[in-house]
């Protein structure tokens, strides 16, 4: 069945090119069933597969399709690899993938037949792009899935293209993307430079503790800010929160719970070479934690209801990327699935409260939304009663993975991390009491509307619903039920050389005990906290925010620090570049050098007057010249 | 005798050209005949038959030139992007209407002979006439059928390009006096043993001749202008082809006759091409006339090219054997689409546009398509270019190679300025009563979207294609 | 007699003439002048010729006789060429002299408008 892998990522891309082809022609249904169906072949394909890699003993089988660069040393087979990590993404970007693909049948009900076709035929090109990216088994088809997701995130967050700020946070979103991309090329180069090859198996078999340790930091580093592009982390993070232009399904897909995690996936995929060099994982853990930090506190301070989650998703790659610091990539790869599931539902939760809401986002201006939408609301509050890591919810498991390992590694670790968490769970709190809880503080006409939405939107919330519930019971820590963490023995072959390389550290079950209760109390509380204080908010409470707030409210002005320091400068000194240097200077000089020319036979031609007398004299004057140079200086010539 | 017939075809039809009176036939006859030389190139391409590649007749015997042309990877390579560049203007531009038909046609036709000519020649004489004979119709169809400023931008296009030849001969004819043979043949021009001094002075002359054609910074500025005045269909064909003779020239007349002076000065070449780079990709930033920015885009991909050539790698230099054909495609592309619009709306400012995806669809897709390809992402035919590219010149020095990435970057950010200027936000009064692109121009468009998906994906016929000269010029260096 | 004599009179004859040519406007004594320095030039040619002479017909020997004397075939021709000239240049005053009255060379400058 593994050799049969190329079908997953073949029916997406057929699905885009009937879409996209057919979108002048074929009916809104059946955009939708095509769309839909493709992404639910492959996920019964993913499931198939999934099905031998789990057997025991299986090894990852690479499959080679053709021989897309082959120059001289460098060979790139366009082959994909299947084993335990690659499959386990194919599952959660196919299988999450179909749920919003229904939803979406539904939510982009209103537009018209063409942009309806051209909607689906995005999302599945996403998808075929997101497949590339996972199943490739070298750096370069990574790579090509890497810019591709870039592309579709591109073109559906400017989907909407009448609005220029949506194209400006599509525009944005893909140059910093692109920065990102930059360093990610560097780091290939920089690979086949050292191994001679971008093959994961010739790479990582080539790996060896102890040589050229700073050669290794420098490779992971750069793939490493590939992934702060991808992954929105520091320093470029700022395009997730302006991607929520995009329709509110493209959110949860693209912007929560795939692309996002390229990655994690990237750097869990290269695991070899970052257990290898520790420098880099530290500069990881830290970045990730700053990550969750500055993004937790920031969503703390919004208002509008896809932003506060864009944060969070911020927020919880931050933890995912401080699990792979600390080395604990299974951790990692945990949280990346129970975070898709949990921050899809809560996205496709929010979309059907903006549709219900008829396109309102302000969260101040929801409130008691409980009672209209019951499906909506309680399916919301169990992503976040997930994302705040409540126990028994999917979140609490890969959380507190990731967190002891920090505190293994390193206590101050945990100890900013927990504080991470218990903002989160005060914000989602907040959010969900704005939202849901209290009396409505729409208009009349808004209330008039309300409804709970149609089946093809509540269907795949519910099930998102109970995967968040169960997706964490995979993973139950080895303190509270001995080899009960499926998950990680599952992965265990894709990590075992980084396990040995750096194994990770052990912790007494006592302590785990008392740190897990200890934050479970901590976060009950904060989530108690953050729902009574807004239950009963009403639109008199806003005042202009001060202080501290103020800050948080305007995303401790990052955004307006690069302007400052990037944006503008640039196009100053394109600006200068273009009036300045290339007009007067450059150009300036080549017409210069004809202007003086011109000039110059100006002058010379007054010479030529026509007076027998002046040339007769100026011949003297020459031949005199010539006498006086032979005579005083008969070496000169 | 195929190589003969690439040049003959168009100057006997194009010479025919001029005397056709109707336009409506010299369109039509100019098209057959390009369509002609198509063939005869895929055949050419095609043809394993090493004889029927080359050709030799005397030619100036006693200054020991030659009338030879010969065709390795390269010059296949070229020519196919010759012979499919003038079909896909012809049928293009099939709808506008030119004053004079039949002399813009012939001139057309001729040029085309002249760049036939450049990229089969292996005689250093007969590679200086063909260089001229495809400049000069150039001259006159900027001059006789271009925009406001024409007389102007060409004057000075003519000044630029013909300082270049002029140095270009100059070292010919020294290569010449140096050379024990007494002869132009690349062969014996190959043999050559030349002493570091000779080979400095020589290189210089060679290298600006072919960098101002390229053109590569600071010798760029006619071209912004030149782009911007000629016909549109002109500028594809300055564009797409005709700055390859450039990069041919340096490929095969400089860097395997003066090895030490391009290890010498090697550096030097690079960090312009670089400097080039980022100073186009900047300036692209700031031009409101699509095809001013579409030329100095052109300029930054033209740096990276030639940076790559004189980083002497395999890679590197494979890399930019399949960008010649695959930039050439692209950008003709791209003239297309601009030409579509300003046939229809009369402007070229992309301040004044917008909402063309409204009203445009196919266009504003295609436009996209095209403009993706010409920031070389994935699976489109330019990045297997770049990606080598940027990887010979990694392997030359990863700080040169960092910096040019940063029009990687850059790149993106004037790219999806255009697209989002063009194609995006709401329509005005003007841009409201654009149409689609007619039949031809979606069916070229098609046409070129299939070649940047075909080579994006399976680039191996094109390196298949390429790879002797590789090997050619890897001996030599 | 040393053959400096002859060089310093031809020099002085022609830079006589030259600064006639350049300073009079006459446009008689102008052609005098022009005709001085052809004749300084052909003094020097005979003196040459002379000095080299003597010295070209001892190398020559007895078959040599007219070894050397290149330069005074020079003169002839100078000296057709000059009567040529004249012939010429005098037609040429003459007829101005009819048309203006004059023979100041400038007035020819009108010719120029």
């Amino acid at each position: 069945m593994s050799q049969l892998v190329y079908l997953v990522p073949m029916f997406p891309l057929i699905g885009f090119l009937i879409n996209g082809l057919g979108r002048n022609v074929l009916p809104k249904p059946l955009v939708g069933i095509i769309g839909s169906a493709a992404l639910l072949a492959s996920f019964v394909v993913s499931l198939l597969i999934f099905n031998e890699v789990r057997t025991p003993g299986f090894s990852a089988v690479t499959v080679n399709l053709f021989d897309f660069i082959h120059v001289g040393k460098l060979n790139v087979p366009f082959a994909f690899q299947v084993d335990q990590l690659s499959v386990l993404f194919l599952l959660i970007i196919t299988g999450v993938g179909f749920l919003i693909h229904v939803y979406s049948t539904s939510y982009m009900h209103d537009e018209s037949p063409s942009s309806y076709a051209r909607y689906f035929a995005y999302l599945n090109l996403f998808v075929f792009s997101m497949l590339l990216l996972v199943l490739g088994s070298n750096y370069v088809i990574m790579f090509i899935g890497w810019e591709g997701v870039g592309l579709c995130s591109y073109l559906l967050i400017g989907f909407w293209f009448k609005n220029a700020d949506y194209n400006y946070a599509a525009r944005k979103a893909f140059v910093m993307n692109r920065i990102g991309d930059l360093a990610f090329l560097i780091g290939i180069f920089w690979i086949f430079a050292q191994f001679g090859s971008v093959n994961y198996a010739d790479v990582f078999s080539q790996a060896r503790p102890g040589a050229s340790a700073h050669v290794l930091t420098g490779i992971t580093l750069l793939l490493f800010i590939g992934a702060t592009g991808k992954s929105a982390q520091i320093p470029l993070y700022t395009w997730l929160p302006d991607a929520m232009a995009g329709p509110t399904p493209v959110s949860a897909l693209i912007h929560a719970a795939t692309m996002v995690t390229a990655g994690i996936y990237m750097i869990a995929r290269s695991n070899v070479l970052y257990s290898l060099a520790p420098a880099t994982q530290g500069v990881i853990a830290v970045i990730g934690l700053c990550t969750a930090i500055l993004a937790a506190s920031i969503a703390i301070q919004q208002n509008d209801i896809k932003k506060v989650l864009a944060y969070s998703t911020v927020s919880q790659l931050g933890y995912m990327f401080l699990g792979l610091g600390v080395g604990a990539y299974t951790g990692a790869v945990f949280h990346v699935m129970t975070h898709a599931f949990f921050k899809a539902l809560l996205f496709l939760g929010a979309g059907s409260v903006i549709h219900a809401m008829g396109g309102e986002q302000d969260i101040r201006k929801m409130g008691g939304l409980r009672k209209f939408m019951p499906v909506t609301s309680i399916t919301f509050l169990i992503g976040c009663l997930a994302i705040a890591g409540i126990f028994p919810f999917a979140g609490f498991f890969s959380k507190d993975e990731i967190l002891s390992r920090a505190y293994a590694h390193n206590p101050v670790l945990y100890v900013i991390g927990i504080l991470g968490a218990l903002m989160t769970a005060f914000y989602m709190f907040r959010l969900y009491s704005l939202t849901f809880a209290g009396k409505f503080r729409g208009t009349h006409d808004q209330e008039h509307h309300l409804h709970e939405s149609p089946a093809a939107i509540t269907i795949p919330l519910i099930v998102l619903a109970v995967l968040s519930v169960v997706g964490g019971w995979v993973g139950i820590p080895e303190f509270m039920a001995p080899n009960a963490h499926v998950l990680s023995k599952f992965l265990e072959p894709v990590f075992a050389n980084s396990h040995v390389a750096a194994p990770p550290g052990e912790i007494a079950a006592s302590t785990e005990w008392a740190l897990t209760i200890g934050s479970l109390v901590l976060i009950i509380g904060f989530c108690t906290w953050g729902y009574m204080k807004f239950k009963n908010f009403t639109l008199a409470e806003v005042k202009e925010s001060t202080g501290l707030a103020k800050i948080l409210e305007n995303k401790w002005y990052v955004d307006e620090l690069y302007d400052a320091i990037i944006v503008k400068p640039i196009n100053w000194i394109a600006g200068f570049l273009n009036n300045v240097v290339e007009k007067l200077g450059i150009d300036g000089l080549v017409n210069g050098v004809g202007k003086l020319v011109q000039y110059g036979s100006r002058q010379i031609r007054l010479l030529q007057s026509g007076q027998v007398g002046i040339y007769v004299l100026l011949m003297v004057i020459g031949i005199v010249v010539l006498f006086v140079l032979q005579l005083f200086f008969p070496n000169l010539i | 005798m195929l190589a003969l017939l690439l040049i003959l075809i168009p100057v006997a039809t194009g010479l025919a050209t001029f005397f056709l009176k109707q336009g409506n036939a010299a369109k039509l006859f100019s098209l057959l005949s390009s369509l002609a030389t198509l063939g005869i190139s895929i055949g050419a391409a095609i043809c394993t038959d090493k004889s029927a590649k080359s050709f030799q007749a005397p030619f100036l015997t006693n200054l020991g030139s030659s009338f030879s042309l010969s065709l390795d990877g390269m010059g296949t390579i070229l020519v196919l992007l010759t012979g499919i560049s003038l079909v896909l203007v012809f049928i293009s531009t099939y709808k506008n209407t030119y004053k004079d038909p039949s002399r813009y046609y012939a001139l057309m036709l001729l040029s085309q002979a002249g760049l036939m000519g450049v990229f089969l020649a292996t005689d250093g004489l007969l590679f200086y006439f063909f260089w001229e004979l495809a400049l000069i119709p150039v001259y006159f169809l900027c001059s006789g059928w271009g925009g406001e400023r024409r007389i102007a931008v060409t004057f000075k296009f003519f000044i630029y390009t013909f300082i270049g030849s002029l140095l270009m001969l100059v070292g010919l004819i020294y290569l010449y006096v140096l050379n024990p043979g007494q002869s132009f043949s690349l062969t014996s021009l190959y043999a050559m043993k030349l002493s570091p001094d000779q080979q400095s002075v020589l290189f210089w002359l060679f290298f600006v001749a072919f960098a101002i054609k390229m053109p590569i910074w600071p010798l760029h500025t006619w071209q912004p202008d030149t782009y911007e005045q000629s016909p549109t269909s002109v500028t594809m064909i300055l564009s797409g082809v005709m700055v390859k003779m450039g990069l041919l020239g340096v490929i095969r007349w400089v860097l395997p006759i003066f090895p030490y002076a391009v290890h010498e000065y090697g550096h030097v070449v690079i960090g312009l091409s670089v400097v080039g780079m980022i100073y186009a990709s900047l300036v692209a930033m700031k031009q409101d006339d699509l095809k001013r920015m579409i030329a100095y885009s052109s300029i930054a991909h033209i740096g990276l090219m030639c940076a790559a050539v004189f980083s002497v790698s395999e890679l590197g230099l494979q890399g930019v054997l399949v960008q010649l054909f695959n930039h050439g495609v692209n950008i003709i592309g791209l003239w297309i689409v601009v030409d579509a619009i300003e046939q229809k709306l009369g402007t070229r400012k992309m301040s004044e546009l917008g909402g063309l995806a409204i009203t445009a669809p196919s266009l504003a897709i295609l436009l996209v398509i095209m403009s993706l390809a010409n920031v070389a992402l994935p699976l489109t035919n330019a990045f297997i270019g770049e990606f080598l590219m940027f990887n010979g010149l990694y392997q030359f020095s990863a700080w040169y190679m960092a910096v040019a990435g940063l029009s990687i970057i850059l790149g993106a950010v004037y790219t999806l300025r255009m697209v989002q200027k063009v194609i995006y936000g709401d329509t005005n009064s003007l841009t409201k009563t654009m149409t689609d692109l007619s039949l031809n121009q979606k069916l070229i468009l098609a046409g070129i979207t299939v070649l940047i998906i075909l080579y994006g994906v399976n680039p191996q016929p094109l390196f298949k294609m390429t790879m002797d000269t590789v090997h050619t010029v890897a001996q030599h260096i | 007699m040393p053959i400096n004599y002859y060089i310093f009179l031809a020099v002085i004859l022609f830079c006589i003439g030259v600064v006639g040519v350049l300073t009079r406007r006459n446009a008689i004594i102008i052609f005098m002048c022009i005709e001085l320095m052809l004749n300084a030039v052909n003094l020097l040619l005979v003196a040459f010729s002379k000095a080299h002479h003597a010295v070209a017909a001892i190398n020559a020997g007895p078959a040599g006789t007219t070894a050397g004397t290149d330069g005074q075939m020079f003169v002839f021709f100078i000296m057709v060429v000059a009567a040529a000239e004249v012939s010429v240049g005098l037609a040429i005053i003459v007829m101005m002299y009819r048309n203006t009255h004059s023979v100041d060379v400038n007035f020819l400058n009108r010719l120029k408008h």
